[in-house]
C-alpha cells in the first residue's frame, strides 16, 4: 500500500475570531500518511487552532482542510473519525476506564464481544491491563495520559490529534512517556498531529516539525534540519541555544559573506541575505565555537571569561566576545578540561560554514 | 506489631497523647467560642420554637386541669354504654360550680363544644340553674342534671368529656389528614364533602413537584449559557438571574399580579394580537397557574445558582472529547455531560422543592381558592380561628414531610452528591 503524501492537507487556510487579527495566515501543509508531525510554536502563534480546525471545533475562516482527498471542513467532528488527545486528558470522571475506551466503540455500535476485545488490545498497548475498573480520580497523571492515549486509538481512527498531551506531566515522566508514544505511533503507524511548545519534545517524537510564529508556518522540515539549518531568525532563536552578532553585509560571494559587527567583521554562511547593505542577523550554536580550536578555522577572536556555570555534563561559559557580554560557550566535562577561570581571556573559532546570516531580528 | 503499641512519649516523658490534647485544648476552646454564638442563636430561634410548636400541637391538659374532680370519679365509671354514675356528676357539679365562681365556664363550654355540638347549650343551662341557685345539692344531682336537658341524658355527651380527660392527645394531627377520633376512641374518616386538608396537601405535593420541574427545565438552558459564555456576558446574564433576589417577594408577587389579572398587560397583549377576544380573557390569577407562574419565576434562582456552580466546573474539553469520539452532540451531552450535573440538579430540586412545599406569600396573594397551599391554611388557623395547637400541628406534620423527602434524596441520590456552590 502506497502512502499518500497528501493524507492531510491544509490548502491556503485562514482563521480569524474577530475578524480584525489572523490567527492563522494562508496556511498550506501537507501531511503524509502514517507520519509524525509536530506543530510546535510559542503560545499565540495558531498551532493550537490549526489542530481544532482539523478536529472540527473550529471552522476556517477561508481555504480548505482535506482528510484523505476529502473536503472536511463542513463535516461535523464526530463524523471525522479523528482521534484526540486533550491537554487535560480529558477522561470522563463519572466513568471507569473501560468505559472510557468502550465509549467510543458503544456510540459506533460496535459488538460487544468486539468492544471488549479492543478495550483489552489499547489497554495492553499503553500496559494498562488490570486498570480496567478503576475510576479516572484513581489513577496517577501517567496513567490517566496512557489512558487518554488508548482512548484516542481503541477506535482505530486514520489521524490522531494531540494537543500538548504531556504538559502536565514532570519531567521524568514526560521523557519515558515521549518514547511510549513514539513507539506506539512506530508499532501501528497512524498519522498523528502532535502539538507542543516543548522544542526538545518536538525533536525527540516527530518525523517533520512545522515552527509556527505569529499564524505561519516559518519552517517545515525533519528534526536535524531545523535544528541545524534554521531558515530564519526566528526559529534559529526558538530551538535550542543561538548566539546572535547584529550586523551588515559588506561583502557577498556564493557560500560565504562578510558581516560588519559594531567595531570588527565576520564571516558567515550567507542564508537569507543576497546583497550588499543588508542587515542581517548572524546565529551560531554555542557548542559550534570551539576554544583554542587547532586547525584553522576561518573565524578566530579572542573573548573575556565573564561566568562559569557547572552544569553536570557540561560547562556553559559566557563571554565578553565582539562587543557582546552574551556570547555561551559549552564546553563538555572530560578529564582533559580546560581550567577556566573568570577574567581569562581565551582564542575561539567556529567556521562560517556554521555562523548563519539570516533575516536581520 | 509491639513497638506500635508502646507508649510514645515526648522528651519530657509525657506520653504524646495527653502532649497532643493539651496543644489542641486552646484550639478547640476558641473553635467553640467562635460558634457558640449561632448555636445559641440557633437553639433559640429553632430548636426551643420547634418544641414549643409540639408541645403545644399535643397539649390537652386545659379541661384536664378545668374537671379535676369529674375525671377522678370517672375512673370509677365502668360501663361505659349508660350513663355514668352519681361520683360523676356531682364532681362535675363541683368542678363546673368552681369554675362559674372564677368566670372560667365559657371557655369549658366552647372547649367542649368543640368535641361535641351542642355542648355549649347544655353548660350554659347549667350555669344559669347554678346562678340562680335552683340545684338542691343534698338530692342525686344526676337526677337534677338529667333533667335540665335531654343531652345530659345522651351517654354520647358524657363519653365526650371522658375523651377530653388524657393531658396529651394526638387528635389535632387527626385532624390534619381529615380524620378524628370517633365516640369509641376508634380512629374515623371525615366525611367526604368535608376532606379539606388532603386535598390542600395533595395540592402542595403537586404544585411543589411541578415547579420543580418547571425550575428546572427553565434553569437548566439559563445555568448551561451562564457556565458557557465569556466573562462580560455572563456577569450580565448572572445579574438578570440575580435580579429577583434583590426584589421584595411582595413586589415581585404584586407585579405578576400586575401582569396577569384579567385586565392586565398579558391579557391585554393576546387580546390585541388576536390570541384571545376581549370578552373572554382568560383567567391567569386566582388559581393555579397565576400559582405556578409567580412561584416558577421567584424559585428559579435557588435552581439556577447550584446548577451553574457545578457546570462551571465542567471542562469544555469533556465535550470535545465525547464529540472528537465519535459521539453526535446529544450522545455528548447525554452520556458525558448531563451525568456530570446530576450533583448540581439534586441540588437545586431538593431546594426548590422543599422551599416550594412551604410557601405562604405568593399562594396566598395569586393563589385564589384553588391555589392556596397547605401553608396558607396553617396561616389561617394562626390568625383568624387562632387554633394555634392544630396550626402547630399542621406545620409540624410539612416538617416531618420536607425531613422525609430529604431521606429518600439521600437513599436516592445521596446528599454528599449535592453541591450547592
Amino acid at each position: 500500500m502506497s502512502k499518500n503524501p497528501e493524507f492531510v492537507k491544509f490548502d491556503k487556510v485562514d482563521k480569524s475570531y474577530d475578524g480584525k487579527v489572523l490567527v492563522v495566515k494562508d496556511l498550506q501543509l501537507d501531511i503524509a500518511e502514517g507520519e509524525f508531525i509536530t506543530m510546535l510554536g510559542p503560545s499565540g502563534s495558531g498551532k493550537t487552532t490549526c489542530l481544532m480546525m482539523l478536529a472540527g471545533f473550529e471552522t476556517p475562516t477561508h481555504g480548505e482542510i482535506l482528510l484523505d482527498g476529502n473536503i472536511i471542513s463542513n463535516i461535523p467532528p464526530h463524523k471525522r473519525g479523528i482521534g484526540m488527545v486533550f491537554q487535560n486528558y480529558a477522561l470522563f470522571p463519572h466513568m471507569t476506564v473501560y468505559e472510557n475506551l468502550a465509549f467510543p466503540l458503544r456510540v459506533r455500535k460496535v459488538e460487544k464481544d468486539e468492544i471488549d476485545k479492543k478495550v483489552d488490545k489499547a489497554l495492553s498497548m499503553v500496559s494498562l491491563n488490570g486498570f480496567e475498573t478503576r475510576m479516572p480520580a484513581q489513577l496517577s497523571g501517567g496513567q490517566q495520559q496512557r489512558v487518554a492515549v488508548a482512548r484516542a486509538l481503541v477506535f482505530d481512527p486514520a489521524v490522531v490529534l494531540m494537543d500538548e498531551p504531556l504538559g502536565a506531566l514532570d519531567k521524568n515522566l514526560r521523557e519515558s512517556m515521549q518514547y511510549e508514544i513514539k513507539h506506539i505511533h512506530e508499532s501501528i503507524g497512524v498519522t498523528v498531529v502532535y502539538v507542543t511548545h516543548d522544542q526538545s519534545e518536538a525533536l525527540t517524537m516527530s518525523n517533520r516539525i512545522a515552527v509556527f510564529n505569529d499564524g505561519k508556518v516559518q519552517q517545515l522540515s525533519d528534526p536535524a534540519e531545523l535544528y541545524e539549518k534554521p531558515v530564519n531568525s526566528f526559529v534559529a532563536e526558538f530551538i535550542g541555544e543561538n548566539n546572535t552578532f547584529n550586523g551588515e553585509v559588506v561583502d557577498i560571494a556564493k557560500d560565504k559573506c562578510k558581516v560588519k559587527l559594531a567595531d570588527s567583521e565576520i564571516l558567515a554562511n550567507p542564508i537569507s541575505v543576497k546583497s550588499k547593505g543588508e542587515k542581517t542577523t548572524v546565529s551560531l550554536r554555542p557548542e559550534r565555537a570551539l576554544i583554542n580550536p587547532g586547525d584553522k578555522m576561518d573565524n578566530m577572536f579572542t573573548g573575556k571569561i565573564e561566568e562559569v556555570i557547572y552544569h553536570g555534563d557540561h560547562t556553559r561559559v559566557r563571554l565578553n566576545l565582539l562587543g557582546s557580554s552574551e556570547f555561551i560557550l559549552k564546553v563538555p566535562n572530560s578529564t582533559s578540561n580546560l581550567e577556566l577561570k573568570v577574567s581569562q581571556d581565551i582564542n575561539i573559532g567556529w567556521n562560517s560554514v556554521d555562523a548563519r546570516a539570516l533575516d536581520p531580528k | 506489631m509491639s513497638s506500635e503499641t508502646k507508649q510514645i512519649l515526648t522528651t519530657d516523658g509525657i506520653p504524646l497523647e495527653v502532649s497532643l490534647k493539651k496543644a489542641e485544648k486552646k484550639n478547640k476552646i476558641k473553635a467553640f467560642l467562635l460558634v457558640a454564638p449561632l448555636l445559641l442563636f440557633l437553639v433559640i430561634t429553632y430548636i426551643f420554637p420547634i418544641g414549643d410548636m409540639f408541645m403545644r400541637s399535643v397539649d390537652d391538659r386545659m379541661v384536664t386541669n378545668m374537671l379535676p374532680k369529674t375525671f377522678k370519679a370517672m375512673e370509677k365509671w365502668e360501663n361505659l354504654d349508660e350513663l355514668p354514675p352519681e361520683e360523676v356528676y356531682r364532681g362535675f357539679y363541683e368542678d363546673y360550680k368552681l369554675l362559674a365562681e372564677n368566670q372560667q365556664h365559657g371557655k369549658l363550654g366552647q372547649r367542649l363544644n368543640k368535641e361535641k355540638n351542642g355542648f355549649n347549650t347544655i353548660t350554659k343551662k347549667l350555669f344559669r340553674q347554678i346562678k340562680r341557685k335552683k340545684i338542691d345539692e343534698s338530692a342525686s344531682l344526676k337526677e337534677q342534671i338529667n333533667k335540665l336537658h335531654k343531652r345530659w341524658r345522651d351517654v354520647e355527651y358524657w363519653q365526650a368529656i371522658k375523651r377530653t380527660a388524657p393531658p396529651y392527645t394526638a387528635s389535632k394531627y387527626l385532624k390534619g389528614m381529615d380524620m378524628y377520633f370517633a365516640a369509641d376512641g376508634s380512629i374515623a374518616q371525615v366525611d367526604e364533602d368535608r376532606r379539606i386538608h388532603r386535598i390542600l396537601w395533595l395540592r402542595t405535593l403537586e404544585i411543589a413537584f411541578f415547579v420543580t420541574l418547571f425550575c428546572f427545565f427553565m434553569g437548566y438552558p439559563i445555568a448551561h449559557l451562564l457556565a458557557t459564555l465569556p466573562m462580560k456576558y455572563s456577569n450580565l446574564l448572572m445579574i438578570c438571574v440575580l435580579l429577583p433576589f434583590w426584589t421584595s417577594l411582595l413586589v415581585r408577587t404584586a407585579s405578576w399580579m400586575i401582569l396577569l389579572q384579567q385586565q392586565g398587560i398579558v391579557n391585554d397583549f393576546f387580546v390585541m394580537i388576536g390570541l384571545v377576544a376581549d370578552d373572554n380573557r382568560p383567567e391567569m390569577m386566582y388559581n393555579k397557574v397565576g400559582t405556578y407562574v409567580a412561584m416558577t419565576q421567584i424559585l428559579l434562582p435557588f435552581m439556577v445558582l447550584p446548577l451553574y456552580s457545578v457546570m462551571k466546573t465542567i471542562s469544555p474539553s469533556l465535550m470535545r472529547a465525547g464529540k472528537s469520539l465519535g459521539g453526535t452532540p446529544f450522545v455528548a451531552f447525554w452520556k458525558v455531560y448531563f451525568p456530570l450535573t446530576i450533583p448540581g440538579i439534586g441540588a437545586g430540586c431538593l431546594l426548590v422543592f422543599i422551599l416550594a412545599i412551604g410557601y405562604y406569600i405568593t399562594p396566598a396573594l395569586v393563589g385564589g381558592a384553588s391555589g392556596t397551599l397547605i401553608s396558607n391554611q396553617i396561616a389561617f388557623h394562626m390568625k383568624t380561628t387562632l387554633d394555634w395547637s392544630f396550626a402547630s400541628a399542621m406545620g409540624l406534620m410539612l416538617l416531618t414531610g420536607v425531613l422525609v423527602i430529604y431521606w429518600i434524596y439521600n437513599k436516592l441520590v445521596g446528599v454528599d452528591n449535592i453541591k450547592l456552590g
